[in-house]
């Protein structure tokens, strides 16, 4: 028993990080860490992260290749979109869809070069970090941003789920019920997905988790949901952006823990050739990790541009960094073979909170950096010597 | 005779589950040329590898006693400073470094400022020149020939001051006149005073050039003969490196019915897939038939490995020609995946680098080669999986305490019954099954066989490639004697023993 919830708090390390971290954070700020309003910061200001690690997610499984090009590429193919939809004046739609063609070009060049020439994938993609921020803030002449974008590029990733029930007002306070109804409708969802999942596995023999176990799991996460659901219906409801990082999460949890291509991103960085003598076209599993990190690059370009209502020749800097910080503190290997989206997730929410709280402290942004290079760092060696510590068990 | 330099005194070494070396004696005389034969995997490396500090003090038990006294070598470096140096198999030169930097490398010439450059080639021309070799000290070692190398490896060691030189298969990767030239090198430094120890499978080349041979079998010393007093014949030797009982160690495999060929392989030639002129496979025609346990014996770099991949969808090699036929229908085989799907599987000998995925579960490992039959619409059926590893754990016996079990957590036993469960799954019809006991203890080599005659008697057919003599004597109906890239001898199981198959190998 004793050794079984050390397991799990092994296991969980980095959550229970998370939750100290927001603690600490809410005690040093009497209490702003957990208003309403930096809920919706932490969620908006971050979205580009969950979208960018999940794509550099891919890329690491399959062998902790990176892409260091993908802020450069938000800047340039932002760039570009402003200028067909602000001067050119292409319709939004239009202009968004050539945005993510550009994105398939891209993606499809780097993957081909990494995957098909063997180019390594930190100098393939070191090109494209040089060649594509410089062609983007070239193609500004000399202006700073591309502005304004159109509410109708804006608004789908800005904007918030309108209040459909009429929420009362108690104190003075707006709440929107709708954000509290739908935190209902998942909470409900997901107990029943864990009860059912358990007595399934009963019913076929196989090993499940204990009663006590899924009750308390299905406990903390409905706490959770309606933590979030309870606060945005103070800050005026669900963000577009947060449906649009759940959806994407959603579909690549999905990819990595349930299909067949997911599972040779893994098996490829656990041991390439024997995932290639096993008739798995490991070069074509490589090209979709870039093609894929493109695709998403181009949605992060919607989120990051859509906030600012312009495209910046700034835009995107240091996300590559972001998004690799995000999946080694997340525990996603290094050398490739493992990693979840889950892990990702709580990897990419610890690093925003640490920069909220730093923010909300009013700490120098250089020392923020500081403090992130050592969280980085220690997240690292953690992983490593946990890892050691179970194979020597 | 003269003086005793070296003797090593009841050595014993063991690897997890594996005694590679038991109470080994060895005694070499000063000045001498002292030979090491044995089959691979007789422990003659392991042994070198223990003098020369490469498995340090304490990880073995016995003496070495060196120039008489007791030595207690913790690195490399310990036994180079005595004039002990080693010579790998596999030349540790760096391409893209000239002559004289590799002979230096670890034993650089300083000079007051750093690395003395004008010293450093003088000094590697001095050496050079004493091994035969024309060329400059500043020549880049890429541009010269393997053979050279070897000679540049030679010299390196002679800067090293080496009192006792040893060379593992000096001349594996040499042309006849090549070798000759460095057996007569070896010859020639032998009346200045070195004193050799030569590792080698070319019993002419030992009987040819050592004053001693010592005899290795499973990792025991079984005789050192005399060159001078003793009559020694290549026969002679061979009996002393294969001459072991075979009693119950292989399943009896009654009543499997023999049937058509399954497969057939005419002319097949293969070419390296970096040095593009260089020929792996030459010319080689095999055939197998449902039922049938086909050996191929052969010694290390025979080309048996390169012969099963570039059957195997091209997994290796460029430029393949032949015809390969199954069932008598001919088929091209141009992917992995292709093969797959015709039926025919390739396991692997290295099943750590390039068969299992160690971070991985045995589900997952089991399932790999044929995911796509437990998914449907991409989608794996975790339950199906999992009841599918369930089922090849019990019919392989594997042990292990679940199948979510890390594979890198197995014994090698159980780590290979995985990698033939994996293939198994994949339901092929040819097997080929290359060194599939390498490296695992007698009680999981005997598991192993039962599967093979299980395998047979459900009417599949086995290719079994082996450099372990008796495994392939003992569990072939045929086998095939492959040498430096041809078939160099067929025989019925019946009619095959150990000293026949040897015999093709080294008179070819």
């Amino acid at each position: 028993m004793k050794d079984k919830i050390f397991n799990i708090l092994r296991e969980n390390t980095m959550l229970i990080v998370l939750v100290l971290v927001v603690l600490f954070f809410n005690f040093s700020t009497n209490g702003t860490m957990l208003l309403p309003s930096q809920f919706n910061a932490l969620i908006t200001q971050n979205a580009y992260v969950y979208v960018l690690a999940t794509g550099m997610l891919m890329c690491m499984l399959t062998g902790g290749n990176i892409d260091l090009s993908v802020g450069s590429f938000v800047c340039f193919v932002g760039v570009v979109g402003a200028k067909m939809i602000v001067h050119g004046g292409l319709p939004t739609g239009v202009g968004m869809l050539l945005m993510l063609l550009i994105g398939v070009v891209y993606g499809a060049v780097l993957g081909y070069v990494i995957a098909y020439l063997n180019v390594p994938p930190w100098i393939a993609t070191l090109a494209g970090f040089l060649a594509l921020r410089g062609w983007g803030v070239a193609l500004m002449n000399g202006a700073s941003n591309v502005s304004p974008l159109p509410a109708s590029f804006c608004d789908p990733f800005t904007g918030k789920v309108n209040d459909l029930l009429g929420g009362p007002v108690i104190g003075g306070v707006q709440y929107n019920m709708t954000s509290i109804v739908v935190g209902i409708i998942i909470s409900v969802l997901v107990v029943l997905a864990l009860f059912r999942g358990r007595a399934t596995k009963i019913k076929k023999g196989y090993e499940a988790d204990s009663l006590v176990a899924v009750i308390v799991k299905s406990v903390l996460i409905c706490f959770v949901v309606m933590l979030f659901a309870y606060k945005f219906s103070l800050a005026g409801g669900i963000p577009y952006s947060l449906i649009w990082v759940a959806i994407i999460v959603l579909i690549y949890s999905f990819i990595t823990s349930k299909t067949d291509i997911g599972r040779y991103f893994y098996t490829i960085g656990g041991n390439a050739e024997a995932t290639r003598l096993s008739g798995i076209d490991t070069k074509r599993i490589m090209f979709l990790a870039y093609l894929n990190m493109a695709v998403l690059t181009v949605v992060a370009a919607f989120l990051t541009m859509s906030r600012f209502k312009a495209a910046n020749s700034t835009a995107g800097t240091n996300y590559e960094m972001d998004a690799i910080s995000a999946c080694i503190v997340g525990g996603v290997s290094a050398y490739g073979g493992s990693g979840t989206i889950f892990g990702m997730i709580v990897g990419a929410t610890l690093i925003g909170v640490i920069n909220l709280g730093m923010s909300l402290m009013g700490i120098d942004a250089n020392w923020q950096k500081v403090v992130k290079g050592v969280v980085l760092l220690g997240a690292v060696v953690f992983e490593i010597l946990n890892n050691r510590k179970k194979a020597t068990k | 005779m003269g003086n005793i330099l070296l003797e090593m005194k009841n050595i014993t070494k063991e690897f997890p589950g594996v005694k590679a070396l038991d109470n080994v004696n060895l005694t070499v005389e000063q000045g001498e040329i002292h030979a090491l034969v044995g089959e691979n995997g007789a422990g003659k490396s392991t042994l070198m590898n223990v003098l020369s500090g490469i498995y340090p003090f304490g990880t073995y038990t016995g003496d070495i006693v060196y120039k008489g006294e007791v030595c207690q070598f913790q690195k490399i470096k310990d036994s180079e400073e005595k004039g002990i140096v080693i010579i790998h198999q596999e030349l540790a030169l760096v391409p893209y470094m000239s002559i004289g930097e590799n002979m230096f490398i670890g034993n650089e010439q300083l000079g007051r400022f750093g690395i003395d450059w004008d010293k450093t080639y003088a000094e590697a021309d001095k050496y050079l020149k004493m091994v035969g070799l024309e060329e400059s000290s500043r020549t880049l070692i890429k541009d010269i020939s393997v053979g050279k190398q070897q000679l540049v490896e030679i010299a390196k060691a002679l800067a090293k001051h080496a009192k006792l030189l040893i060379l593992d298969e000096p001349t594996s990767s040499l042309n006849e006149t090549d070798s000759k030239a460095l057996l007569d090198m070896l010859l020639r430094f032998k009346q200045d005073g070195l004193t050799t120890i030569i590792i080698s499978h070319k019993l002419n080349e030992v009987s040819y050039v050592a004053d001693k041979i010592t005899v290795i079998r499973d990792g025991s010393t079984i005789e050192t003969l005399d060159n001078q007093t003793d009559e020694i014949s290549e026969d002679r030797i061979i009996k002393g490196m294969v001459g072991r009982e075979l009693t119950d160690r292989f399943p009896k495999r009654p009543g499997v019915q023999i049937g058509d060929v399954a497969m057939e392989v005419k002319n097949w030639t293969v070419y390296h897939p970096q040095y593009e002129d260089k020929k792996v496979v030459d010319n080689v025609s095999i055939n197998i038939r449902k039922g049938e346990v086909v050996g191929i014996a052969g010694l290390m770099g025979a080309g048996r490995t390169e012969l099963a991949m570039s059957i195997f969808g091209h997994a290796y090699g460029t430029n393949i020609s032949g015809e390969l036929y199954l069932n008598g229908e001919k088929v091209e085989l141009r992917t992995i995946k292709e093969a797959i799907e015709h039926k025919v599987a390739y396991v692997t000998e290295d099943r750590k680098g390039n068969g299992l995925v160690l971070s991985n579960p045995i589900k997952i490992n089991t399932t790999l080669a044929n995911l796509s039959s437990i998914c449907s619409k991409h989608v794996i059926d975790k339950d199906k999986e999992y009841q599918v590893a369930e089922e090849y754990r019990d019919k392989l016996k594997t042990k292990c305490p679940t199948v979510e079990q890390n594979v890198g957590n197995l014994s090698g036993g159980n780590q290979q019954k995985v990698l033939l469960a994996k293939w198994m799954f994949a339901n092929p019809d040819v097997l080929i099954l290359d060194e599939p006991t390498r490296g695992i203890d007698v009680g999981a080599k005997y598991e192993i066989y039962c599967i093979i005659n299980d395998l047979v008697a459900a009417g599949k057919s086995v290719v079994m490639i082996s450099s372990e003599l008796p495994e392939v004597l003992g569990m072939s109906d045929r086998i095939y004697v492959m040498n430096e890239g041809k078939m160099v001898g067929e025989m019925s199981g019946a009619e095959a023993s150990q000293e026949k198959i040897m015999a093709a190998i080294l008179r070819s």
